[in-house]
């Protein structure tokens, strides 16, 4: 029995009270029993700071394939012993039946109180494992002799997440995961009622965003939808079959979608394939002359291997949509199993738009972004929650930076992300001087930046074409560093740090002057900028 | 290797210089320390070598020739790396400078500041030296003034906290 909340037992750690779970504080409804009770989906019924415990089902969607697999053991034993004790009584083997009988009870007692210990564990779980939204602070506590309590800051939430699996999505149960800053420091409330889970997230980024009070007709409109239920089952496959987006959650022009057919076709023109049509080009020739048909063989588990890659990252990406919402960024995919999340305004600290060669014949590009959290979804058969376009082409590139960077693609800067993408020289970005060809032969022309008041735009890369954009109210710190050969050719580089991931912004073989210029400004503005931004608290009117 | 622009042996002169920042230098005593520590590489790689070429290990005792041959290069460039170190508090931010051959420059907005960080190794507690370490969200940061006397690390991390909280800034 894993626990999701893996606290560090320390300082955090509360004590048991008394026994176990009499806190006179617990309301006794659980969330959202069947698939939608009209109390937990009641805007603000989960977000009212008293304790509440998770979805029921919780322990088996959990542990749901242990037991399962566990019952099947135990069926099938039974089933050997009812055989055995036929055959034994039919071949006449009086010692096997005797003991058979013999150990008959104890062996079914012993059956009875193991499953019944994990059923009254599961229970206590459950019944242990609670959380609480306050104005301050999301809280989960959990287990049964080592209590663990997590506290997630509102004003410090880097994203909601919102995960359905396969399986408890069929059950109507979902995921809601509270990023926060730092490595593996998230706050799971695994599982919650699909549609307590989306209106949980819509109060916990309410209270987050500052604002005073839930627009009351909104509220009130929430609170009709909830459809009288017309039978489980009916509802469990509504729910299924609804649109991975909530039409009412986005204005429908805001959203950004992507085509199977050209996410298809942008996975085949990608790494993997090209390494295996290289393989299949130099393997097939090497076998039809030498006539070793074994190297097949050798290839096989690559093979398989390159496959699956390639069928999950595009059953992954399915269904991809980017929307802007109030409350931030609404990023969500997946077909069988789906996953989506809203990044509030400011959380994102570098983007960056690349083309892979091959995909330059196509025109499409795929947006990357760095943010504070990692999150741990990855680890649960959800792609990594960086990528924030897989593919597209300039059109989308623009929307969606005009969605994740609204601030941005406002001001002059999205004149130079525009030229940024694909230019090389004179058109407003300050480049490498002509000495620097010997570093960069190819791109030392396209290499440069500009520097806005609300971003530095780095572009780079003749083949692959990099763009990078830094808000510069995120940056971290700035460095300026010279390697030997930098000083013999007075070129120097600059890097603007931001938190890690996968984007990194650093632009090399700039003119030594301009570097320190250019260092001196980012350093200078980032202070500024970093001062006057509110988006921590976006919602909060002045 | 080295071009045309550092040839006149001038490591200052060559330097990337920031407009108006008077740098702090480190203490002096750090060239001990750091001679202490890399000269102990150095004999160790030494011993090591010999002791390869006398069991007739020719390319392990090479590879380990070599190492000692840089270890007592780097031994030669402590003093010149030492008084490369520069620290400036600055109005809104700290400056860092550090390096020979590959010089860097950073720079910290306070606000930005997550923990400062005083570190003690047992050679610099001999002459009484800590290294002060800034941690910011950011990983690649990294800024670490080694060989400050260990009350101006004290007070420079008082300082710093105090600027830190009183510039708090989001991530």
């Amino acid at each position: 029995m894993t626990e999701p909340v893996a606290g560090e037992g320390g300082p955090e750690a509360i004590p048991r009270e008394g026994g176990p779970g009499h806190d006179p504080s617990h309301p006794s409804d659980a969330v959202g029993v069947g698939a939608g009770t009209a109390a937990a989906t009641r805007p603000g019924a989960l977000a009212d700071g008293e304790w509440h415990r998770l979805h029921p089902a919780t322990p088996l969607l959990r542990g749901g394939i242990a037991l399962i697999a566990i019952g099947g053991i135990l069926v099938a034993n039974l089933r050997d012993r009812i055989l055995e004790s036929f055959t034994g009584f039919h071949e006449g083997d009086p010692l096997d039946l005797v003991i058979d009988n013999g150990w008959l009870i104890p062996g079914l007692a012993i059956t009875i109180g193991i499953v019944l210990v994990f059923v009254l564990g599961f229970y206590l779980s459950w019944r242990m494992h609670e959380f609480r939204v306050t104005d301050e602070v999301v809280e989960v506590r959990s287990g049964i002799l080592f209590r663990t309590s997590r506290k997630a800051r509102l004003d410090r939430i880097q994203g909601i997440n919102i995960v359905r699996a396969l399986v408890p999505r069929i059950f109507g149960a979902a995921r809601l995961e509270v990023s926060v800053a730092g490595q593996d420091a998230n706050v799971r409330l695994d599982y919650l009622g699909s549609a307590a889970a989306d209106v949980l997230r819509r109060d916990v980024l309410r209270l987050a965003s500052g604002a005073k009070a839930a627009p009351a007709a909104a509220a009130s409109a929430d609170g009709d939808s909830v459809q009288p239920r017309a039978s489980a089952l009916e509802q469990r496959v509504d729910e299924f079959l609804a649109p991975e987006l909530d039409p009412t959650e986005a204005a429908p022009e805001s959203v950004v979608r992507i085509h199977p057919a050209r996410l298809f076709f942008s996975i085949l023109l990608s790494g993997p394939t090209l390494i295996l049509l290289a393989l299949l080009a130099f393997g097939i020739p090497w076998v039809v002359i030498t006539g070793d048909a074994y190297l097949l063989f050798g290839a096989v588990p690559a093979l398989i291997g390159m496959t699956s890659f390639t069928v999950n990252r595009f059953t992954k990406s399915l269904r991809y949509s980017i929307a802007g919402t109030p409350n931030g960024v609404r990023i969500g995919f997946g077909l069988l199993s789906t996953s989506n999340e809203t990044l509030p305004p400011g959380r994102i600290h570098a983007v960056d738009v690349t083309q892979p060669l091959l995909w330059r014949p196509a025109g499409w590009w795929q947006i990357r972004i760095n943010r504070a959290s990692s999150s741990s979804a990855s680890s649960s058969g959800v792609a990594a929650a960086t990528m924030v376009l897989p593919v597209g082409d300039r059109n989308d590139v623009e929307r969606v930076l005009g969605l994740i960077l609204p601030a941005l693609m406002e001001t002059a800067a999205a004149d130079a992300v525009r030229v940024g993408m694909t230019g090389s020289g004179g058109d407003g970005y300050v480049g490498s001087p002509r000495r620097a060809r010997v570093l960069h032969p190819l791109s030392w022309k396209r290499n440069g930046f500009i520097f806005t008041d609300t971003a530095l735009l780095l572009r780079a890369g003749r083949i692959w074409r990099t763009l990078t954009i830094v808000p510069e109210a995120r940056l971290q710190s700035v460095s300026l560093t010279q390697s030997t050969v930098g000083r013999a050719l007075r070129v120097a580089t600059v890097h603007a740090h931001t938190v890690s991931g996968p984007v990194t912004a650093r632009i090399g073989a700039l003119d030594v002057d301009t570097a320190i210029e250019l260092f001196s400004d980012v350093s200078r503005v980032a202070i500024t900028t970093g001062r006057a931004d509110t988006s921590y608290r976006w919602g909060a009117t002045p | 290797m080295s071009g045309p622009a550092t040839s006149d042996n001038g490591q200052v002169s060559a330097r990337i210089e920031l407009p108006d920042v008077e740098w702090r230098k480190v203490s002096p005593k750090l060239i001990i320390v750091d001679i202490i520590g890399s000269a102990v590489s150095a004999l160790l790689a030494l011993a090591a070598s010999l002791a390869a070429f006398f069991f007739g290990l020719g390319i392990p005792a090479l590879v380990l020739a070599v190492f000692f041959v840089m270890s007592v290069v780097t031994v030669l460039l402590v003093p010149r790396r030492v008084r490369a170190y520069g620290y400036q508090l600055r109005e809104d931010d700290l400056v860092f400078r550090r390096g020979l051959l590959f010089q860097r420059v950073v720079s910290v907005p306070y606000g930005r500041m997550q923990l400062v960080d005083i570190n003690r190794g047992p050679i610099a507690r001999l002459v009484g030296l800590s290294d002060l370490k800034l941690v910011t969200a950011a990983a690649s940061t990294g800024v670490a003034i080694p060989g400050l006397l260990e009350d101006d690390a004290n007070q420079l991390r008082d300082r710093l906290v105090d600027l830190a909280e009183s510039r708090r800034v989001g991530l």
